[in-house]
């Protein structure tokens, strides 16, 4: 094996102090700096926790840094029970191999649905304080002391009869020997007297994110390592029938052009470029099969189909619609709808492969280790022994590289046909656009009924369109009879994505109607058209009662006082009962998602009936607890970015089977200059739950601007991306 | 055989001429702090200084560059000092994934040199590199610092 593929721990220090004070020039680390594979030299306290002689700390979590900040607050929840000096703080990332080894000590690897900290803020934080006793037990077993006499700050024990102290790192040695304790003795802190968890710490990276030094999947190098460029049937569905190899072969670099699966052609060459250039040259023919047929037009009228449809999944009920419709006074309906959109990370997909009979390894930016060595195996066909992957961190995730893993089994069957040379695949952006995991599209059919009086007696939301569950996880969607769950999040009866109102009798139900285009978790998930349907709905029935919007909304909140805490916050801040700044219209929507409670109120102007100029955004957010307001905030703002560029820019149209877009010019994304102020109201409510921050604020920023937009203009737009309507973002 | 002057350093860059300049700067000289974003000038993660103006270098043949002075985001600090962009945008904890933020960073050097104190209008009209994550409103932050450091 090559040297520095199997670097020590020493070698690795040695390498990254070498460049730490400098830039690195050539860096051949295999994995970026902040990424060290977990078999230090140094004992381990724990699993979680590592500290050297000189006091450092290396903490261990399992979850995937995209840019969400969420090894930042892992750390912090493990460094606030280990109470360690959080300036000597560093992460590393275990492996996936490591973790099936450990009996998964670890956790989960999979790093989506806002999760990273919501579900192992218990395990992490045990995992400092277990290290935290252990390291206090060598202390008072060197001073021959009981360890209740021991208290520890900033990595240092104390013995407080006799103020003798020593630092974590002189006992760490014997602390690992110790047998661990029992977790379920241990009681952690009350968030209350949190002193590094709960503050706004700055995130790990800065340093090498600026100055070019982190190393993202795309950068990598590795010893005798050859670039691979890919292209995959453009109809999903189709399969590849052949290319004319000799039309490339001669071409400059070109080391080999190969099938890949049933799908998909590569070109592997000296250089990226080289590979790139003549897969742009290859002649390739296609069997697009009969999905060629499909498009935009096709899709829309077999959703639009569905919003009549006798058979639909009830996904949250109350009372009884039928009744209540059939004697309303007036009833008011309104169709909306969704398109297929792309995450469009910055770093395309990405993997590197290297693989002989004897072992296979994977180098890949992952939201899920685990999910990608699963893919490993499959793909190599060998056992999970012979078989890692070494994550490194995202140019951006949004859900493309969690539940998906086709880049890594691109890597893995091209670097099987070169065994023991590593095999480096990018894909273009004009590939990742194509070859996505998209939104789902889905239409709405929204009804809602009044009596005489004006009030409320009725809402029936009709959801047609595609399930990301039946494509992705069909077991959940059998096991439900049928139905997909995921597709009410948001208006769902109960848990982390339940409906923020009581309606006297209502219906959600979907008629599931499924395409060839594969769909994915896009960030936000289901959340993301369900807010746009019901709280621009919402603002519709308010303007049909004659209702102020907020007013009108509290009558149905009575039984979601988080809901509305969040929906009050945002409304008193923006002074939505004061009338807005001259040239100014205000709009607002709340919901719960991912076991978090957020609203959004806007400021908007629009000039010409078109020219939206989004102002002022106040955003709140009740996520139980904030174990970094900082990294909350830039969450919030950024969701932002991501909800608004979908709502005014953004849709994936399919043409002949296959997706239209294909860089940037024709799927954009918000720029500096739309940027509007972002004003986060952070407010944890506690209690027994926590919840996820990374997703759920994108799914208020669009209704928010859609309510203002109407506000302004008297018009009602119904369906994403606005520039369909010929409104555009300044 | 092209000479590419890169950071104040001579290198002999064995590319086609109408190799992009990005790929001539990541694949040959192995400076992979400038990202390839979309290849069509679009989104700005490949921007560089050409002769002290940002260009991006996805859709800059590397012969364009023979006899050019071309600083890379390895180039910008000066040893370990780092530039007054890169300090204010580890101050103000700016990226998220930072996968766009070395392009950005040199956009934003750009900038000042030319317009050491630049209005928000000023930053609108030049900063159009696409950050998916949506940094914008500490980048905006960062900018201003920066001005004043």
């Amino acid at each position: 094996m090559d040297q520095s593929l199997n670097l020590s721990r020493r070698e690795f220090l040695i390498s990254t102090a070498a460049v730490g004070g400098g830039l690195a020039l050539g860096l051949q680390l295999p994995f970026g700096v902040n990424a060290a594979i977990a078999a230090d030299v140094v004992p381990e306290v724990n699993a979680w926790v590592v500290i050297r002689p000189d006091d450092t700390v290396v903490i261990r979590v399992a979850r995937s840094e995209m840019g969400q900040g969420t090894i930042t607050g892992l750390a912090q929840l493990v460094a606030e029970e280990l109470e360690c000096d959080w300036s000597k703080v560093s992460t590393e990332y275990p492996t996936p191999g490591q973790n099936l080894k450990r009996n998964r000590v670890w956790g989960a690897f999979s790093t989506g649905g806002s999760r990273g900290i919501r579900t192992s803020h218990e395990y992490v934080r045990q995992g400092g304080a277990v290290a935290r006793m252990m390291l206090v037990q060598a202390a008072a077993n060197q001073w021959k002391v009981a360890a209740s006499e021991c208290s520890t700050a900033d990595s240092v024990i104390t013995h407080q009869p006799t103020g003798r102290t020593v630092t974590y790192g002189k006992v760490a040695n014997a602390a690992g020997k110790l047998p661990a304790p029992d977790v379920k003795g241990i009681k952690l802190k009350d968030p209350k007297d949190w002193k590094i968890a709960g503050k706004s710490m700055k995130r790990f990276g800065a340093a090498e994110k600026v100055t070019g030094r982190q190393v993202y999947g795309f950068d990598l190098k590795l010893p005798g390592m050859v670039n691979a460029a890919i292209m995959e049937c453009p109809v999903f569905g189709g399969k590849l029938k052949g290319f004319d190899a000799a039309k490339v072969s001669g071409m400059k670099g070109v080391k080999k052009v190969l099938r890949v699966g049933d799908t998909a052609v590569a070109v592997v060459a000296d250089t990226w470029w080289h590979a790139k250039t003549a897969l742009d040259a290859l002649p390739i023919d296609w069997d697009l099969g009969a999905n060629a047929k499909v498009s935009s037009a096709s899709i829309a009228a077999d959703l639009k189909a569905g919003l009549t449809a006798s058979q639909a999944f009830v996904g949250n009920k109350s009372g009884d619609i039928k009744t209540a419709l059939a004697g309303a006074a007036r009833t008011i309906d309104a169709e909306y709808a969704y398109p297929y959109q792309n995450h469009a990370c910055m770093e395309p997909m990405n993997a590197t492969a290297r693989y002989t009979p004897d072992k296979c390894e994977v180098w890949v930016p992952t939201q899920d280790g685990e999910a990608s060595f699963a893919a490993v195996l499959e793909a190599s066909g060998l056992p999970a022994d012979k078989c890692e992957v070494y994550k490194l961190d995202l140019g951006g995730g949004f859900g493309r590289r969690g539940a998906f893993q086709d880049y890594v089994t691109q890597a893995v069957r091209i670097a099987r046909e070169m065994p023991g040379t590593p095999v480096k695949l990018l894909w273009s952006r004009e590939e990742d656009m194509r070859q996505g995991r998209f939104h789902p599209v889905m239409q709405c059919r929204m009804t809602g009924s009044f009596d005489a009086n004006n009030n409320l007696t009725g809402l029936h939301m009709r959801l047609s369109g595609q399930s990301i569950l039946a494509s992705v996880r069909p077991a959940i969607v059998e096991k439900a009879g049928g139905k997909d769950p995921a597709t009410f999040q948001g208006v769902a009866e109960s848990g982390e994505h339940s409906l923020g109102y009581t309606f006297p009798n209502m219906l959600v139900d979907h008629a599931m109607r499924n395409t060839h285009v594969p769909p994915g978790f896009w960030r936000g998930v289901n959340i993301n058209q369900n807010a746009i349907f019901l709280e621009c709905f919402m603002d519709e029935l308010a303007h049909a009662a004659g209702e102020d919007p907020v007013a009108f909304r509290r009558r149905f909140m009575a039984k979601h006082p988080r809901n509305l805490a969040v929906l009050n916050a945002v409304a008193e801040r923006i002074g939505w009962d004061k009338p807005a700044p001259m040239g100014l219209h205000r709009g607002i929507a709340q919901m719960k998602a991912f076991d978090s409670f957020v609203a959004a109120a806007c400021e908007i102007s629009v000039e010409g009936g078109n020219k939206v100029k989004v102002h002022r955004i106040v955003a709140a957010t009740d996520s139980g607890y904030a174990v970094n307001p900082a990294q909350i905030e830039r969450q919030v703002a950024g969701s932002f970015v991501y909800g608004l560029s979908a709502l005014f820019m953004q849709e994936c149209t399919v043409k002949d089977g296959r997706i239209e877009q294909e860089n940037f010019h024709s799927y954009n994304s918000m720029r500096i200059a739309q940027m509007p102020r972002v004003e986060s109201i952070i407010m944890p409510g506690g209690g027994p739950i926590w919840g996820g921050v990374g997703e759920p604020t994108i799914c208020v920023a669009a209704p928010a601007v859609l309510n203002a937009f109407f506000k302004a203009t008297g018009k009602r737009i119904r369906s994403v991306p606005l520039k369909n309507h010929g409104i555009e973002m300044v | 055989m092209i000479q590419l002057n890169i950071n104040g350093r001579s290198h002999q860059v064995d590319v086609e001429p109408n190799t992009p300049l990005l790929w001539a700067i990541r694949e040959q000289v192995g400076l992979t702090g400038t990202k390839y974003g979309c290849g069509v000038a679009q989104c700005g993660a490949c921007t560089v200084h050409m002769d002290g103006a940002a260009v991006r270098s996805c859709v800059i043949p590397a012969s364009a560059a023979v006899g050019k002075k071309i600083t890379t985001i390895e180039g910008l600090a000066k040893g370990s000092v780092l530039h007054k962009v890169q300090k204010a945008w580890v101050d103000h904890d700016v990226p998220q994934c930072g996968y766009c933020q070395t392009g950005m960073v040199m956009a934003v050097a750009a900038l000042l040199q030319d317009k050491p104190r630049p209005t928000d209008a000023d930053i609108d009209a030049t900063i159009t590199n696409i950050c998916r994550c949506g940094t914008f409103q500490q980048v905006r932050e960062a900018i201003h610092a920066a001005a004043k450091a």
